[in-house]
C-alpha cells in the first residue's frame, strides 16, 4: 500500500467510496449552497446585462485609472487556475505522486476559476459583443488586429489556455465516467455516463495511447502555464508607467498565481474531504505537501517584492522611486499594499511549523487570507500605479462601485456554484490513478519528517 | 478484431502471468482490458508505433507555421500598419502567439489521436454484452486472445488460461455479439 493512499480498502472497495458520491442522493446542505451560490450567479448575469445594456460608466474607471476591478479580478481568477496546471501536470511530469488524489479537483478548480477570468477583459472591451474582432477574420473592415499588442496575446493565451485545459481534464476523465457507467444503480444514469464515457473499455492498448497522450499534453500544458501569466504580465510590463516598466513580471506574476492557486486548491479541498470522508486518499500528508508548496511560493512573491522596490530605487527615476516608496506603501490605500505584504508573506511563514501544516483551521485561514493578499496585490500594482503616474495633474483616486463589487461576488458565487455542481456529478478524485497508486509497494525514501 | 477468448483475472499479476504465457505459446493478436495502466502490461503486449506522439508532434509544427504566418502574413502583408514606426514584421513580438497556436494544435490533435486511435467514440462493442465484464473498470483484469491469431488453438489456450488462474474463460461468438 502507498503511503499517500491510506488503509488497506481493495480496488472495488476505493472504487465505491470515490465513485459514489455521483449517485448518492444531493444534501440538503448542497440544496442549500447551490440554491445561494444559483442566486449569486443570477446577480451575476444581471450585472453584466446592465453593464451591456448602460456601458461600462457602471464601473469604477475612469481616466487615468482606466483599469479597475476588471482586470484585477481577471489576473486574480487566472492565477487562481495557474496552480491546477501545475499540480496536475508538472507534477505529473515530476512524477509526484500526492497529485494524484488531488489532480482532477485542482483542474477542475482551474477550468472554472479561467471561466470567471474569461468574462473580465471581454466586459471590458466596452462593446462586448464585439469581442469577435480579437480573431483575424476576412471582414469588410478589412482591418486586422495589431499581433504586437499584447491583448491579441492575451486573447489567444486565455482561449488555449481553457481549451487546452478542459482537453486535459476531460481525457483523464474519461476511465472514472465509465467506472460510473459500469457501476452505478440505474438504468438512466448509466446510459448518461455511457455516452460520456465515450464507449471507454479498459482495452490495454487504448490505455497505452491514453497514458502517452496524457504525458504528451501534460508536457505542453507546462510552458503553457507559464506562458499564459507572463502574457497576462506583458499587457502591463510593455507599457512604460511607473511600477509596470518592469523586467521581473513574467516570473513575479507565475509564482504568485501558484501561490494563490494552492491557497484555492486548499480552501476548497479541506471543506470538501471532510464532507466526503476522503482522508484515507486525500492524507494530512497531501495538505502538509501543499502547504509547503504555498510557502516556497511565498518566498518567490517576497523576493520578487524585493527587487521591485530595490530597482525602483537603483533606477534613479523619480517616477518609480516615487511610485515604488510613496505611493504604494503611503498612498491613499496604503493599507491595501500593507494587507498584501501581510497576507502573502508574512503569515505564510506559519507553515514552516509543522502544528501549522497539520492544523486544518490554520491551514484553512492561512489560504483564505493568502487569497485576500493576492487581490490585494493585483489590486495595488494595477491601480496605485494608474493612479500616480507620471502627470500630477492626472492623479486621481480610483473608487469602485457598488456594480464592480457585485460583479466580483458574482463570480465568486458561479464559481462556487460550478464547483458544487462538479462534486456532485463527476468523479473529483481520479479513481483509476488511486486505484493504480493503491497496489504499488510502498516508497522507499520516506523523507517525512 | 472483436471476436475472440476472454479470460478474467482478478489481479493485475496474474493478468501478467497469462499474458507472458499467451506471449510464450507465440500469441500476438492479444489485449487487456484493466482498471488502470500498467508499464509491463504495455511491454508484454509488444511495442507499436507511437502514432500519438507523431501526430502531436505534426500538429505542433503546423501550429507552429500557421501561427507564425498568419502574423505575417496579416501584419506584414497584407494591412501593414505604421505604429510609431515599428516594423511591420517584428519577429519578437509574434512569437506569444506562434506558442499559443503550437499548444492549442496540439492539444486538439493529441486529444483527438488518443480516442481515434483506439477506435472511440464506440458506445458500444460485443465485449461488453458479457456478464461481468463491466468490473474491467473497477476491479478485474481480462486477457483477450482474437480469434484472428493464427497460432491460437482454442482447446489449448482455454485449458492455458485456466491452469493460469483464470476466474472464467468466455468465448465471445457471432451469437454473442
Amino acid at each position: 500500500m502507498s503511503r499517500w493512499v491510506r488503509g488497506d480498502a481493495t480496488a472495488e472497495q476505493l472504487s465505491d467510496q470515490l465513485l459514489s458520491p455521483v449517485w448518492t442522493p444531493a444534501s440538503r446542505v448542497w440544496v442549500a449552497f447551490v440554491l445561494l451560490t444559483g442566486a449569486g450567479t443570477l446577480m451575476l448575469f444581471g450585472l453584466i446585462a446592465w453593464t451591456m445594456v448602460e456601458g461600462i460608466g457602471l464601473f469604477g474607471t475612469n481616466i487615468p485609472a482606466a483599469w479597475g476591478f476588471a482586470i484585477i479580478n481577471f489576473v486574480w481568477w487566472i492565477g487562481i487556475g495557474h496552480a491546477g496546471t501545475f499540480i496536475s501536470a508538472i507534477l505529473l511530469l515530476l512524477e509526484q505522486k500526492w497529485r494524484t488524489s488531488i489532480n482532477r479537483f485542482a483542474e477542475a478548480m482551474t477550468l472554472f476559476a479561467v471561466m470567471q477570468a474569461g468574462l473580465f477583459p471581454i466586459l471590458h472591451l466596452g462593446r462586448p459583443w464585439f469581442f469577435y474582432w480579437l480573431v483575424p477574420y476576412p471582414s469588410t473592415l478589412e482591418v486586422w488586429p495589431q499581433f504586437k499588442s499584447a491583448l491579441p496575446w492575451d486573447a489567444a493565451a486565455i482561449f488555449t489556455y481553457f481549451t487546452t485545459s478542459l482537453l486535459f481534464w476531460y481525457l483523464g476523465l474519461v476511465p472514472d465516467l465509465a467506472g460510473v457507467r459500469d457501476r452505478a444503480p440505474g438504468r438512466l444514469r448509466r446510459r448518461i455516463y455511457a455516452i460520456f464515457a465515450l464507449g471507454w473499455s479498459g482495452s490495454a492498448l487504448a490505455w497505452r495511447r491514453f497514458r502517452i497522450g496524457y504525458g504528451l499534453i501534460a508536457g505542453i500544458a507546462t510552458p503553457l502555464v507559464l506562458s499564459v501569466h507572463s502574457i497576462v504580465s506583458a499587457d502591463f510590463a510593455i507599457t512604460l508607467l511607473p511600477g509596470w516598466h518592469s523586467t521581473i513580471f513574467p516570473p513575479y506574476f507565475v509564482a504568485g498565481a501558484i501561490l494563490s492557486g494552492f491557497a484555492m486548491v486548499l480552501l476548497l479541498l479541506i471543506p470538501a474531504r471532510a464532507v466526503f470522508r476522503i482522508h484515507n486518499v486525500v492524507t494530512d500528508r497531501h495538505l502538509d505537501v501543499m502547504a509547503k508548496m504555498i510557502l516556497v511560493t511565498g518566498w518567490i512573491v517576497l523576493y520578487s517584492y524585493v527587487i521591485e522596490v530595490f530597482i525602483a530605487w537603483y533606477s534613479d527615476s523619480e517616477f518609480e522611486r516615487y511610485q515604488m516608496l510613496v505611493a504604494r506603501p503611503f498612498g491613499p490605500y496604503g493599507w491595501v499594499t500593507w494587507l498584501a505584504i501581510f497576507c502573502n508573506t508574512i503569515v505564510v511563514q506559519l507553515f514552516w511549523f509543522r502544528f501549522a501544516r497539520r492544523s486544518l483551521a490554520v491551514l484553512w485561514i492561512v489560504s483564505l487570507l493568502v487569497n485576500v493578499g493576492m487581490w490585494c496585490e493585483r489590486f495595488v500594482l494595477i491601480d496605485i500605479s494608474l493612479m500616480r503616474g507620471f502627470t500630477v495633474s492626472k492623479w486621481e483616486t480610483f473608487v469602485p462601485t457598488l456594480v464592480d463589487w457585485g460583479i466580483f461576488a458574482g463570480t465568486l458565487s458561479f464559481f462556487c456554484l460550478l464547483f458544487l455542481l462538479f462534486l456532485r456529478f463527476v468523479p473529483f478524485v481520479a479513481v483509476y490513478e488511486v486505484k493504480e497508486l493503491a497496489q504499488e509497494p510502498d516508497d522507499e525514501d520516506d523523507d517525512d519528517g | 478484431m472483436d471476436e475472440g477468448m476472454f479470460a478474467e483475472f482478478d489481479s493485475v499479476d496474474a493478468l501478467r502471468r497469462a499474458l507472458v504465457q499467451l506471449r510464450h505459446e507465440g500469441l500476438h493478436e492479444l489485449d487487456a482490458f484493466m482498471p488502470f495502466p500498467d508499464h509491463e502490461i504495455d511491454a508484454l503486449l509488444g511495442s507499436r508505433p507511437k502514432s500519438v506522439t507523431r501526430i502531436g508532434g505534426i500538429a505542433a509544427l503546423c501550429g507552429v507555421t500557421v501561427g507564425y504566418g498568419l502574423q505575417w502574413y496579416l501584419n506584414a502583408v497584407n494591412y501593414p500598419l505604421d505604429v510609431g514606426g515599428r516594423p511591420p514584421h517584428s519577429p519578437l513580438a509574434f512569437v506569444p502567439i506562434t506558442f499559443e497556436t503550437a499548444v492549442l494544435l496540439t492539444a486538439l490533435a493529441t486529444f483527438a489521436a488518443v480516442l481515434g486511435l483506439s477506435g472511440l467514440p464506440r458506445l458500444w462493442r460485443p465485449a461488453f454484452e458479457i456478464d461481468g465484464f463491466e468490473r474491467a473498470s473497477i476491479d478485474r483484469f481480462w486477457v483477450f486472445v482474437a480469434y484472428d491469431d493464427p497460432r491460437l488453438e482454442r482447446v489449448r489456450v482455454r485449458r492455458l488460461l485456466a491452469s493460469l488462474g483464470a476466474l472464467r474463460v468466455i468465448e465471445s461468438s457471432a451469437e454473442v455479439a
